[in-house]
Order: C-alpha cells, then structure tokens, then sequence
C-alpha cells in the first residue's frame, strides 16, 4: 500500500498524543498525578497538540477536506467514521481535565474522573484507529490479530516516553515514570517483533489463481494489463518495497524506536539529574521517529489483493 | 445519520439530437448511431438495424469521440517551408493550396501523366480515387491492397471469383467445424466477433490455426501453434490425408469446379497445360459413359479419372488427376509437414479426420429447392458443415498466394464453398474467374492530355494483358502487372516510393497521397523510406521525388513529408460512400452499400479530400468532370457526385432507391433524393438475395437472375471453381518461351517456377539460402482489437490501452538465450536492427516472436507528448523490414514479395535476438522529433470529457 | 447509507461475463468509458491524455491471463468491473454514507455529493473496482449503468449496461441473480459460473462463466487410406460419381 505521508504522520502523532493522554488519565483517576504546576497542564497541551495536529494532517489526503465533518456520520459500520467520533468526544473529558488543572490546579473528584474519561477515549481512539486497517480484508498484512495490540503498545510507549522527557525536564524526581516507560518499550518491542515475524510466514490466502477463478487450469500469469500505464489502483495499492530495503528499515526501526530510548533512559535514570532530562529529550522524539519508519512499513509492506489482478502471485 | 440515496434517473434521453451514419474508426463500417447535446457528441452507439455490426460497436469505434475532437487534427492547409520531414510549414488558403495542386498536376498531365502516382492507404473511396487517376491519364495508381491481403483477394478471385477478407464469410449459423488461419482481427471486426459468438453458443468447433494464441485463438477449442509461412504445407498434408482416404465430394468437384476439364498433356509444347476446348472454346471433359472427350455440357456426366486421346490426336486428363498427383507427392506428407509445421503428426491426421466426418457423416440441408442456370431444378440444398476463413497470417507471405490457393483447393475437395455450412460469398460476387477487368497502362492507354483508356488495376489471364514495354521493362512505377508481380491486383504501394526514388523504371514528378502513413508504419524499411522521401539530386539539389501532396485528417508522421498538405475532414464532418464498387458491406444474404454523412461542420478550414478531388480534376479539366461548356460537372462536388455520376448508364456508386422514382435497386437512372433516401434508411441500403439463391451461387440461377438485376452480373453463367488454374499456366508457358508475349530471360525462372496451375508450397523467401545470415526466429506483428494501425494513438481512450508493446517471446526461447522478463533485447535482421523490451509467454510458437502492430509513435507527430510510451517504449518492426530481396546472380533485386501478386511479405521476417545490456529504457531506432504545424492547439493536461453533459441532465431532474 | 440492505430476497442485477467467449477485445471496457463519460458519474477524468502515463478513470478494465503451461495452457481474457457484492466492506467502511448499496436492486453505488474522497472503500475493496477520480476529488465505480436500465427514454432492448449492449461476440449478459428463474441464473447454473475470492466472503453479485475445458484429443484418430497410390485413389474417388 501507497504510504501516504499525512496517514503515518496522523496515525504516529496521534497516537504518541492519544498515549500521553491516555497515561496523564490513568494517573489522574488512580491519584497518581505529580502535583508540579506545569507537568501535568504541559504535558496534556503537547499530548493535544499531538492529537490536534495528527487529525489534521490526516485530512491532507482527503479529496474534500472541506467535508470531513461528514466522516462521523457512519459509526454504526465505519471504523474510520467510529474513529472521528471517539475522537472528537475524547475532546471533551480531555478539555475539562485540561481546565480543572490550568484553571482551578485541580485532578481529583470530578476533574480526575474527567481525565479518567479521556484516558478511555484515548484508548479507543487509538483502538478504532487499529480496527481501520485490522478489518480490511484485501490486505492479509493489515487483517490479523497483531495490529491491534501494535497500535496500542506504541502509542502506550511513545505517550511514556514522551511523559518521562517532560517529567525530567520539570525535575520531578519520580523515576518511577521512568520506570514505566522503559517497561513499556518491552511489549511493544516484543509485539512488532512478532507482527513482522507474522508477516514474513504468512501469505494471504487469496491467490492469483482465486482473484482470476482460473487456478483449476493452472498457475496464472499476467500477459497484457488492461492499461499500458499506471492507474490509481496501482499508484494507491502496487506500492513495493525491496526485501533489503525493508529489512534495512526494520532495524532502524527498531533500533531508533526501542533498544536506544530503553538505553538512554535506564542511563539517565542511574545517572540520574540533568542527564535524565537530556538523554530522555533524545529518547522520546527518537523513538517517535522510530516508529514513524515502523509506520511507513507497516503501509509500504502490505500487499492488496488488486494487485493479484496485475500479476502479483499472491497478496 | 441516513444518507440520501439519490434518485434513480428514470427517464432521461441522452442527447437532444441523433443522426445515424457509419463509423470509420476502422474499415470495417458499422452502421452508428451519433447523439448529439447541444451541438457535442455525447454518445456513439451501434446501430441495431445495420447489416454489419447489428448494434454493437468494437472498442475504437467506441473512442469515436476523442478521435472526433483528437488535438492532432489538422486544421488548415499547409505548404512546407523547413526541409522535408522538419515539420516547418506556414499555413496556406485553400485558394493557394488547389492553385499550386493545379500547377504541378497541370504540367504533368500536358506531358506524361504517368509522372503522377496517385497511391490511396486506409481510404474507402477508391470507386472515386482509382476513376479519378484513369481520368486524370495515369496507371500509377493503387490503394493498400498490394501490401495488405492482395494475396487473398488474387487467390480467391482466379480461384473461387470470391475470396476470403470481406468478400465472404463462413456460413455462421450452420456450419459445425471453424477453421481459422492467421487471422487476429481482420476487416471485418465485428461481423467476424458476432459469428464467433454464434458458433460458441451453438457449440461448434473452432480450430485456430496461429502462432500466437490470443484473441480469437484464444478461445478457439483447438489452437494450433503452426510455425510462420508453413500454412501451405498443413494444408496439402490434410487435403493428402483426405484424398488417400477418399473422403473428398466428388459430386462437388465434377459439379462446381473445374477438375474434370482436360488439361493437354503436351511436355514443351506450346499447349501444354491448357484446357482441352471446342471451336467455341467451351472445355472438354471426358465422358464416363462414352469415354470420349465431350464439351462440357449438363447432359454429360464427365469423369474425374482416366486419360483420353483427343480428336486431333493429342494426350488430355482431367485436371483432377494433376491435382491428386501433386497432392500425393512425398513432399505433402503428413510426417513432412508435422516437421516444417510443428504441428504433431498424428494432430494433422486427427483435424482430417475431424474435417472428413463433420463434412461427410451429417450433411447440412437446407429444405430450400433452387434451380442451377441449367435449369435443373433441386428440392434442397445440401452442404457440408465444414468452414474456413483466413487472412493476413496466410497472406502476408511470399508463399501467400499459393496457400491461399491450397486453402480452397481443401474448400472444394470438401464441397465446403457456397454450400450450406460452408464459405459463402457476398454479392457482388462471385464474378467470373478471373473477373473480365483487364489493367491498363500500355503505351496505346496513356496520352498526354488524355485519360487512361481503361481502369488502373484489374485482373490478367494471360500476358498480353501484361503492362510492360516490348523489353519487357515495367510500365507502372510500383512494376505491377510487370513479370515482377503479373498478378498484382492491388498494385505495390510497398515499392513506389522506392522506385519513384531510384528512378527505376523511371522518375515521376508528384507523389499524391492519401490516408497512409507512408514515413512509418505503413511502409517496410521506415527509416530507408524517410531518407528516400528527403534524398536530393546531387546535381540540382532538387529532391528526387520533386513533389508529394498528402492529404490527412491528422498530424501523422507522413505528413510532415508532404510539400503540400491539404487537411481533410474527420469522418463525422463529410459526405462518404462505401460503394459496390469498392469493398462491399453486403453479407451472403445480401448486397450492401451505406453512406457516411456530416454529423457535425468542421470548426476548422478543412475539408473533405473528395471534395478536393473533384474540384481538382474540374480545374484540370478531366473529362468525366467537366461539362461540354467546360463548366465543372459536379459543382456540388461529392455528394453531388455520389449521385449523378454513372459509370455504366444506370449504375452509380450507390445502389440503392435509383431511378428517377428511386423505385430502383442496382441499377436505374440517378435519383436527385437518393441521399435523403440513405439518410432515411440509416444510411445504408441492403437488397436480400431470394431465398432460393443464397447457396450454390455460382451456378444458381435464382442467385444469378436476381444478381444480373442489381447490375453485379453481365448474364446467367456457370462459374466453375478454378482448382486447376489456366491463367497460371498461360504464364508459365510464356516464362517457358512460349506465346506471343515471352518472360525475358532474366524473369523466367521465376516465372515457370511460381506460376503453377495447381497450389504448391515453398518455403518464404527469406528461409531460402539465397537470404545471407544466421537469424533463427520468425518475427511478426499482430492487429490490437482495441487499436487501429497508427491513427489510434492520438486518441486519449484508446492509447491507455496499448501505449507501449513489448516483444513476445516463449519461455523455453529466452530460457535458451539467457533472457528474462522485462529484460531489454536487441532484435535484428539482416537488414536493421531494433532494441525493446520483452515479455515470456507461453501461448506462442517458440520460433516465434511477436508485437502488436504500429504501436510506435515519432516524437512530435500527433500532437502527443514528445515523452510519451508511444515514443520511449514502442516500437516498429518495419525497420527490419527490407522492401527488397537479397540480389540475384546478376544483382537484380526483386520486391520482397509473393512472386505472383506482389503482396508484401510482412511476415517473412527472420531475426535474431541477443540480450541487451542493463538500464535500458527507451526503444531504438529513435528519430530526430518533427515540429508541430502551427495552430495546432494545446494538449490538455486534463480531461473531463462529458462533465457537461451531466451538469446539463442534472439541471432538468 | 452504509446499513447494507437485509432484504435478501430483493433483486440482485448483476453481470455474467463468459470468459470461454471473450477475446479480449476491450469494447465492454471503452463503451462503458463512452457512455458513463457524460452519465450519472461524468466525467470519467483522464489525468495527462496526451502526454507520457496516462491515467483514466475507467469503470471496466479488461486484463488478458495464461493460465498454465504447455498443452494444458489457456489465454483467457478476463473483464474486471464492479461485482455489486451482497456484503461489501466498500460500502461498511464508508465513514460518510457516500457509498452505498441500493435495497432494490443490490446496485452499489457512490453519492459523490457526500464523499470526502477518503479511499477507504478503494482499500475495502478486494477487485478494484473502485476508481478515485484525482480531479474531483470523489470515488467513482461501475454504476451498473442505472442510467440506461431504468430509463424509459431508451426502448426497452437498449436498456441494458452499456458493456452488455456492445459486445461484439455476446459474452457479456445482464439480469436479475437474485432470481433463480431468469436468465442469467439459468446460464451461471448451467456453465458452472463463479465468483473470484470467494474466500474474501463478499459474495459478489456478478458470476463469471469459467472457460469451457477442452475434450482430451484421442491420438489415434485417423483417416483409414481406401486406395495405396495415385491411380487407385483417381479410380476410386471417380468410382465415387456413380454411386
Ligand atoms: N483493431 C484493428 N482492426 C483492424 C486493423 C487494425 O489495425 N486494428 N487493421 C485492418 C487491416 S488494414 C487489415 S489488413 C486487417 C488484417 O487483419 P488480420 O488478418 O487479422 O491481420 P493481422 O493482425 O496482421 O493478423 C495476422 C495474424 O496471423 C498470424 N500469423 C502470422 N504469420 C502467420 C502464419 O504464417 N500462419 C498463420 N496461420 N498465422 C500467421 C498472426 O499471429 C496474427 O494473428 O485488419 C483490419 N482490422
Ligand atoms: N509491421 C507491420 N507493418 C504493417 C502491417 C503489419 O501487419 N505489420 N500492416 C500493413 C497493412 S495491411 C496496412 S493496411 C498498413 C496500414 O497503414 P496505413 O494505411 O498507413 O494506415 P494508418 O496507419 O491507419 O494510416 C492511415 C493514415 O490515414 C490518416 N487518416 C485517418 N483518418 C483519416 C481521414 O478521415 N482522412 C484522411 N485524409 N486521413 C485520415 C491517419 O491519420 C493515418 O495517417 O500498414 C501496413 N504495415
Ligand atoms: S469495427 Fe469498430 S471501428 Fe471498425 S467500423 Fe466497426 S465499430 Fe467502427
Ligand atoms: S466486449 Fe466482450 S469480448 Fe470484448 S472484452 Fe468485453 S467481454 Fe470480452
Ligand atoms: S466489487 Fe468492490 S466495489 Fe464492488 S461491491 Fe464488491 S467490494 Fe464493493
Ligand atoms: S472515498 Fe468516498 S465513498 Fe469511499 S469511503 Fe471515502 S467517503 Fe466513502
Ligand atoms: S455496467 Fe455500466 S458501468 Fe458497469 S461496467 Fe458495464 S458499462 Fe460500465
Ligand atoms: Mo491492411
């Protein structure tokens, strides 16, 4: 598939966002929630930048931004209309939450359960932003259990990630943070290790010979394409990319988005002090960049069956 | 939230205004219907009630509307100013265009006319162009035929007084067994598409015999992958097979054809070979009962065996002996053919049988009587359902001829000719074998300031019918008609620009061309062919062809040839006839002719080259167009023409609603509303033969009657098939030192050798010893369904389809030369060399490569991006096409084509590939880019044809 | 609306292609250009007509296959249009209810006034059937020519889907599947016909009638000779007249 650039940078950034918030609800409802008076209302205002920004980026690729509105119109089938209601409605709590700690420097009772509410609309954002790609059939690489858990574990880590910076940089001497970043990366680590690892021994099980009902005649192969030249289809879904190529990129990935930030935090933490804040402040963005590649090939190495249509062998 | 459905549009017409007229995406002339919106095409659809396509539309005819408004359309006279093939013009009046015209045509016509070749491609008006030369003095004169299927119009015509291209068909509801040869499209699109269709849901057998199964072979139930040029081999092996087994309608052929005529037996005499006849001339056959040789007559039954000794003595057999002998020689055994072929023995021995029982276990009948023009009357009509139909892949060869001749050969050994199930022809044919029209050309033909005595091309029987000096030097500048080519029907466009180059036999000053490509696809040796059309004198710097007036719709490639351009219509925007003069639109039930009109008036200053033809000739003062006072004859030019001119009294270019009444079908007076009448009707008239003559129309005398009626026949006559053929012989005899007229020495091997009575095989030309190098594969070109030659490409919906070709090969060859897909080849032949990219298949010969046919484009011609795939990654074959053949002892070159007709041999080509280096990615040869002609507008970056039209439909729920 | 309709019983109007007698010749292909060009989902936008890489929108798109090797190999040419599938995720995924799929005759269709142009549905769809007009920024698709079969301006033989009415050969045909007694189902039971990826489960509406398998050649079958040489045969063949 095409990877689109205003949809990796939506799905990353959102989703490092939507993790944030998700982890500053989390704290707030279990009373966990540093009292400094910048972190928390710092941190929520990036996390929504974050959001905010993905969401708009992600309509760069519409043909009629102008009517995005329309998009949520369809949530009783939609994943991708669910996703745009969740995330408008995560606004809500997210706001209050927001207000009660700039206006009023408070996050217990109602203002905690607020922020409760959008860790829950976080998540499911990030869980309808998965179920989009998890329910296309066409793209075996995109249908399996493993792309859930991958959205979410990432955007938990990116979102931890980014916290710990903040965290550091405001001095709050809890490395607990920390701590739970550096967890955080073990799963989503072990995670993308295994959806790769899932990718590369799977095939669809749609084949040129089903997409053409031809298979009980032979092996089918592509004489003539209808079109001498490239039409949507091909531009939008025969994206490849070379094996070296991808598995070049995977270890970049992984290396950019989980065994450094784990380094460079475990590092700071036992170094402790102003290292902490700047070996965090690499570690984050580091590691967004890390799964912005993650993201790039989750597009660029998933196959759809139209291409079965144009000679590929199988999708 | 509920979307709203919008509403189903129910009652919406599709345009405010429909004219119906023919399509002329193609030559294959289906009837459609034009709806029109507020003055722009909206839709073109087939038109139900047309004979030819019944409704349906292929897919350029489809396209018709980007061709209608292509950007590559011309859109005012030109006159070069930049050297020949530059594109440099400067636009010119029409005034200055006809002025100029007139100048040079003028001077030619004052001192020798033949120094005009007037040379027509794809056009449909040759009842027009071919009249007009013979008015205007000049023999050099031809349209397409004589490098397109002359082979299969000469074969069937001295063969059948029929033939295959469109002057036949299958008969598609009745026939059990398909036999098809080298055919991937063919003229007759969409009539052959229909019967397909019908023989698929009748369930009969299609065998198509191809080396490339795609297409029609594709669904074919049998495919056989024959190696190129070995048809005639096949052929023989089968018709052996069926004479050994006896499996042959004898009936038939002592009946229909000419196999009981005797045939004198006198070795170097000069008789020898030619039928036995009567002081009348009528053919002896020898009697079964009596044993003497009798005129042939009805009331005797004459036999098929034996030898008889003539009255004076002489030695005569029935021509059906020679054949059977020639078909039993070890040669056309069936193990020597499954060796040249390719084809499997034991194949070859099953499709005869195949063909003996679908012909003789269940024969067609038709409860139908009829009576024969003996007058014997029968109570039905009994054929066998054995059918065949061939074209480019049989006829684009040196051996052409004579394989198209065996095809019929098989045809009658079966009785699978004008008989239910099997070949049947269209009216006007069958006409006599061969046709009475003789070509002229001979010095007492030609005057200056007069017109040709006689029409241009026609058919010799004998040598004196020849057009060559006493020396035997041809007379016409392509040498048809020459002892080169004696049968060449259809003239050698493929050689004038050669010949008028080199001056052999002599220069001309003008070269008049219309709608053909000549700087590209439509000539072998492209790149040669540019050079010579730009070559000067060394002494006057003058070019060596002085002068070229073309006329074209569009910015082709040949355009940027011409001195003088004169820009023609397109064909929604003009008068058009397609006459029983030239190729009909009849089918086997009955005759044809239709009309094109204006659909729309040209939005540029163009216009029609008929048109322009009759102007011309007025001001030249040609006789048929001028009046006594001198005043012009047909001021209302074409359409005026089209209805007023007579050719003979009563017959005119359309047949149909003659007479003054307009009463009149075939012949009668000219009909001031004949047009109207055409318009009313769709545009076409169609006359049904009577049930009782749709068969056996050679010797039916309900066929022949309602035939002499329409003016197609001269009287009632039997027209036996010629399987045995006199003409030939008549030729053979002269290579052999025989007759008033003699071969000169140099031609007569030749000409004793190729000119045989009976059909023969012999390998192409180019397999022969005497063409140098090592080039092991045979390498041809096929028709794309969705792409017309050249004038395809300009158009935005068709070129999606086909914008590049590769080259394909089998797998187990490019295994063998080391080659993958994609990979990037140079492909040469002894005479050029190409590089292009290729594609592995299976379905194809493994000698074999192939490509899809004038594909290429010239950067800057058509108004199409210089960059586009038509110019980077397409390519022709013709540049390994050489239009000569490897000199002889003595360095004569003749054409490389069939010795008999002249047909090009497109498909002789033998080449040889070798892996080109990585990081190829443009085609090769590439040529320098010609400029675009002024005014020609801009390409639009974006198309949104039609959005229009919806806005419109929306306003008006 | 993207609610797929639930009654199953409705009309189901689809297409029945014969790949045993389509020879790939493309008019289905440009009539539906043609005639949709101008229809309810005008324009059919053709991005750099005349220039390098073309790019049409076109509805129909005809793709020409071998399908295996040797003397069991087969070309087969193989129309690819919208199947009006009976659960098509192009229509459930749909955000804004652009994309929909008619109760009344199962024609899935696209509202171009509602689309946001997102593609989803282009990535929903397993066939490629679904063609993103890059100029107006909308989905378009196969309308099954809704504009010609319900229109009563069009005599009643004409009101077929411009691909039916043009082929050359009649390998195309159109009706109701959802009517085991029409036409069409008569045909798909007869012939076998199927629908491609099935495993998808989107139950396509359209069949295709498989290409028909060819009867073993017997090896063996030949002419038995009547007479050994020339003169036999001559006599035999003449013999032949009197009976
Ligand atoms: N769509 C479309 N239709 C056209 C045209 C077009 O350009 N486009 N051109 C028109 C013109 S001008 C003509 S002349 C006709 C020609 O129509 P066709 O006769 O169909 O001509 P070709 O396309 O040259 O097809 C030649 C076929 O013969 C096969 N062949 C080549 N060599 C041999 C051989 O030695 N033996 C056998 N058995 N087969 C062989 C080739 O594989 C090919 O399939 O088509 C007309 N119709
Ligand atoms: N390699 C290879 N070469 C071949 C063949 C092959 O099989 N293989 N086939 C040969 C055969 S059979 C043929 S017939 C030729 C065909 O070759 P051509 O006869 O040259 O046919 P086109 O290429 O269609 O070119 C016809 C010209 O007519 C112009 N034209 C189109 N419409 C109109 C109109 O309305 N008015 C005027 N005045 N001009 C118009 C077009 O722009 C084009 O320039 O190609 C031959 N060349
Ligand atoms: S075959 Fe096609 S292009 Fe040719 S005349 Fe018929 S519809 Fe037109
Ligand atoms: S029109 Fe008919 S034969 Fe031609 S490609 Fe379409 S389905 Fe096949
Ligand atoms: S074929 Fe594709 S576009 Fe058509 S209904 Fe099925 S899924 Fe939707
Ligand atoms: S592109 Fe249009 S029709 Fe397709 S899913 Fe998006 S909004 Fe719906
Ligand atoms: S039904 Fe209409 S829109 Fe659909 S493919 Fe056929 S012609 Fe095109
Ligand atoms: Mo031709």
């Amino acid at each position: 598939m095409h990877p689109a650039l205003s949809v990796i940078l939506f799905t990353t950034a959102s989703g490092a966002g939507y993790g944030m918030l998700f982890w500053l609800g989390t704290f707030s409802i279990t009373n966990t929630l540093p009292s400094d008076r910048f972190f928390a209302p710092v941190s929520l205002a990036l996390a929504l930048a974050a959001i905010s920004g993905g969401l708009i980026s992600s309509t760069f690729h519409l043909g009629h931004p102008e009517r995005a509105w329309r998009a949520i119109s369809q949530w009783r089938s939609s994943w991708l209309s669910r996703e745009g209601l969740v995330a408008l409605a995560t606004y809500v709590p997210a706001g209050l939450f927001g207000i009660g700690l700039v206006v009023f420097h408070r996050s217990d009772g109602f203002w905690a359960a607020c922020g409760g509410l959008a860790a829950v609309g976080a998540f499911s954002s990030v869980v309808c932003t998965a179920y989009i790609y998890r329910s296309l059939k066409p793209v075996q690489r995109w249908a399996n259990a493993w792309v859930v858990p991958n959205y979410l574990a990432l955007a938990a880590m990116t979102g931890g990630l980014w916290l710990t910076a903040l965290a550091a940089t405001f001095g709050i001497g809890r490395p607990a943070i920390g701590w739970l970043a550096v967890i955080l990366v073990l799963p989503a680590a072990v995670l993308k290790l295994g959806y790769w690892r899932y990718i590369d021994r799977t095939t669809s099980t749609s084949t040129a010979e089903t997409a053409t009902g031809l298979g009980s005649i032979g092996a089918v192969t592509m004489l003539d394409p209808p079109h001498t030249s490239d039409n949507y289809l091909l531009k939008e879904m025969g994206f490849r990319v070379a094996r070296r190529h991808a598995s070049r990129l995977r270890r970049i990935s992984f290396v950019t988005a989980f065994v450094l930030p784990v380094l460079l935090i475990v590092g700071g933490l036992y170094v402790g002090g102003t290292s902490l804040i700047i070996l965090s402040l690499i570690a984050a963005p580091l590691s967004t960049f890390g799964v912005l590649i993650e993201r790039w090939l989750f597009f660029a190495e998933a196959k759809h069956t139209v291409m079965l249509y144009y000679g590929a062998a199988r999708a | 939230m509920a979307a709203i459905e919008p509403p189903t549009p129910a009652s919406r017409p599709i345009g405010d205004r429909v004219v119906e007229t023919t399509c002329y995406m193609c030559a294959c002339r289906c009837g459609i219907k034009v709806h029109l919106a507020d003055g722009r095409i909206r839709y073109i659809e087939g038109n139900r009630e047309h004979p030819v396509n019944r409704g349906v539309l292929c897919a350029k005819g489809s396209a018709g509307i980007m061709q209608h408004y292509s950007p590559a359309r011309l859109s005012r006279p030109l006159r070069r100013i930049g050297p020949r093939g530059s594109g440099e013009f400067r636009e010119i009046s029409w005034g200055e265009a006809l002025d100029t015209a007139c100048t040079w045509l003028g001077d030619i016509r004052r001192t020798d006319p033949r120094r005009l070749a007037f040379f027509t491609g794809r056009d449909q008006s040759q009842a027009l162009t071919g009249w007009w030369a013979s008015q205007f003095g000049t023999p050099n004169y031809a349209a397409h035929g004589g490098f397109c299927s002359v082979n299969m119009a000469a074969a069937g015509m001295y063969t059948i007084g029929g033939s295959f291209w469109e002057f036949g068909e299958p008969d598609w509801d009745h026939t059990k067994y398909f036999l098809l040869f080298g055919v991937a499209e063919d003229h007759d699109s969409n009539p052959l598409k229909i019967g397909l269709g019908k023989l698929k849901a009748r369930g009969a057998k299609i065998v198509s015999v191809n080396p490339v199964r795609t297409g029609y072979s594709a669904i074919a139930d049998e495919w056989l992958g024959i190696r190129p040029g070995t048809d005639g081999l096949f052929v023989m092996a089968l018709a052996q097979e069926l004479l050994r087994a006896g499996k042959v309608d004898a009936e038939y052929l002592a009946t229909y054809t000419n196999a009981p005529w005797l045939v004198i037996r006198n070795p170097d005499g000069p008789d020898d070979g030619l039928f036995a006849r009567d002081e009348q001339g009528k053919p002896l056959v020898l009697d079964r009962h009596g044993g003497r040789a009798l005129p042939l007559d009805p009331s005797v039954s004459p036999a098929l065996a034996g030898e008889c000794r003539l009255a004076d003595g002489r030695i005569a057999v029935p021509a059906f002996a020679l054949m059977v002998a020639r078909c039993l020689e070890p040669c056309y055994s069936v193990d020597n053919a499954a060796a040249a072929t390719g084809i499997s023995a034991a194949t070859i021995r099953r499709i005869a049988a195949e063909l003996a029982a679908a012909a003789f276990d269940a024969p067609v009948v038709i409860e139908q009587p009829w009576t024969d023009v003996a007058g014997r009357r029968h109570e039905r009509m009994v054929g066998r359902g054995v059918s065949m139909h061939a074209m480019r892949g049989i006829s684009a060869h040196s051996n052409g001829f004579h394989t198209c001749r065996a095809l019929h050969l098989l045809q009658m050994l079966l009785g699978a000719i004008e008989t239910p199930g099997g070949f049947r022809i269209r009216p006007p044919f069958p006409q006599p074998i061969p046709p009475r029209t003789r070509p002229s050309g001979r010095t007492d033909q030609i005057g200056p300031d007069r017109p040709l005595a006689g029409t241009p091309l026609g058919y010799p029987a004998s040598p004196e019918d020849l057009l060559v000096d006493a020396d035997g030097t041809p007379r016409r500048i392509d040498k048809a008609f020459s002892w080169e080519a004696p049968f060449a029907a259809h003239g050698m466009f493929h050689m004038v620009i050669h010949n008028a180059w080199k001056g052999d036999p002599y220069r001309v000053d003008t070269l008049l061309m219309f709608m053909a490509n000549a700087a590209w696809n439509t000539s072998m040796n492209t790149a040669g062919t540019m050079a010579m059309l730009t070559d000067r004198d060394p002494g006057s710097q003058e070019y060596r062809i002085p002068h070229i007036i073309y006329s074209d719709a569009y910015y082709s490639e040949m355009v940027a040839y011409a001195d003088l351009v004169l820009p023609d219509t397109t064909y929604l925007e003009r008068w058009d006839c397609i006459s029983l003069l030239d190729r009909p639109i009849s089918n086997a039930d009955g005759a044809a002719d239709a009309i094109r009109q204006p659909v729309l008036a040209p939005d540029r200053d163009v216009r029609p080259f008929q048109d322009v033809l009759i102007e011309l000739g007025a001001r030249l003062g040609l006789p048929g167009l001028i009046g006594e006072d001198g005043s012009p004859r047909y001021p209302g030019l074409y359409a005026d023409y089209l209805v007023n001119h007579e050719r003979r009294p009563g017959v005119g270019l359309l047949a149909g609603w003659r007479g003054a009444d307009g009463q009149r079908s075939g012949t009668g007076g000219p009909n001031a509303s004949q047009l109207d009448a055409y318009v009313e009707n769709g545009c076409f008239w169609r006359a049904e033969i009577p049930l009782a003559g749709r068969y056996f129309k050679h010797i039916n005398r309900d066929y022949q009657q309602w035939a002499v009626a329409m003016g197609f026949l001269e009287r009632t006559e039997a027209m036996a098939l010629q399987l045995y053929s006199e003409p030939l012989q008549r030729f053979r005899l002269a290579a052999q030192g025989h007759g008033k007229v003699q071969a000169p020495e140099a031609h007569r091997e030749r000409v004793a050798a190729y000119f045989d009575p009976l059909p023969l095989w012999y390998p192409p030309f180019e397999e022969t010893p005497d063409s140098p190098g090592d080039f092991p594969l045979h390498a041809i070109t096929q028709r794309p369904m969705a792409m017309y030659h050249s004038w395809g490409s300009q158009n935005a919906w068709l070129r999606q389809i086909h914008g590049e070709n590769r080259l394909y090969i089998h797998h187990a060859t490019a295994a063998k030369l080391g080659i993958v897909d994609d990979d990037w080849v140079h492909v040469s032949s002894r005479h050029g060399a190409i590089t292009v990219q290729v594609r592995l298949m299976d379905g194809v010969n493994p000698d074999t490569v192939w490509t899809w046919n004038a594909i290429a484009k010239r950067r800057g011609a058509w108004n199409i991006a210089p960059d586009a795939g038509e110019t980077q990654r397409a390519f022709l074959i013709n540049h390994l096409i050489d239009e000569l053949l490897p000199a002889k002892a003595g360095g004569y070159r003749y054409s490389n084509s069939d010795p008999v007709t002249g047909q090009a041999a497109w498909y002789d080509l033998r080449v040889k590939l070798e892996k080109a280096a990585v990081g190829m990615s443009v085609c090769t040869p590439q040529f320098a880019r010609v400029k675009l002609p002024p005014d020609m507008p801009e390409r639009p970056s974006v198309l949104r044809y039609g959005a229009e039209f919806r806005a419109e439909a929306e306003k008006t729920p | 609306m993207t609610d797929l309709p639930t009654n199953s019983a409705a009309k189901k109007l689809g297409l029945v292609i014969d790949l045993d007698t389509c020879v790939g010749c493309h008019a289905c292909a440009v009539h539906c250009k043609e005639w949709n060009s101008g229809g309810v989902a005008a324009p059919l936008t053709d991005i750099a007509p005349y220039d390098a890489d073309p790019d049409g929108v076109w509805f129909n798109r005809v793709h020409s296959y071998e399908a295996g090797r040797g003397a069991a190999g087969r070309t087969v040419h193989f129309p690819r249009s919208c199947h009006h599938c009976e659960t098509p995720a192009c229509v459930t995924v749909c955000p804004t209810g652009a994309s929909y799929k008619r109760a009344e005759d199962g024609i899935v269709l696209v509202n171009e006034d509602l689309c946001i142009g997102c593609k989803l549905c282009s990535w929903a769809c397993p066939y490629g059937a679904r063609e993103y007009d890059y100029d107006s920024g909308v989905m378009k698709k196969c309308t099954m020519c809704i504009d010609r079969i319900y229109n009563d301006a069009f005599a009643v033989e004409d009101r077929v889907p411009a691909c039916v009415a043009t082929c050359p050969v009649g390998a195309r045909h159109f009706g109701d599947l959802g009517d085991p007694d029409s036409d069409v189902s008569k045909l798909v039971e007869a012939r076998g016909g199927y629908a491609p990826m099935p495993e998808l489960d989107y139950k396509p509406v359209n069949r295709y009638l498989p290409p028909r398998p060819r009867p073993a050649q017997a090896t063996d079958t030949a002419l038995v000779p009547a007479e050994p040489d020339t003169p036999g045969i001559l006599g035999w063949i003449d013999r032949m007249l009197s009976r």
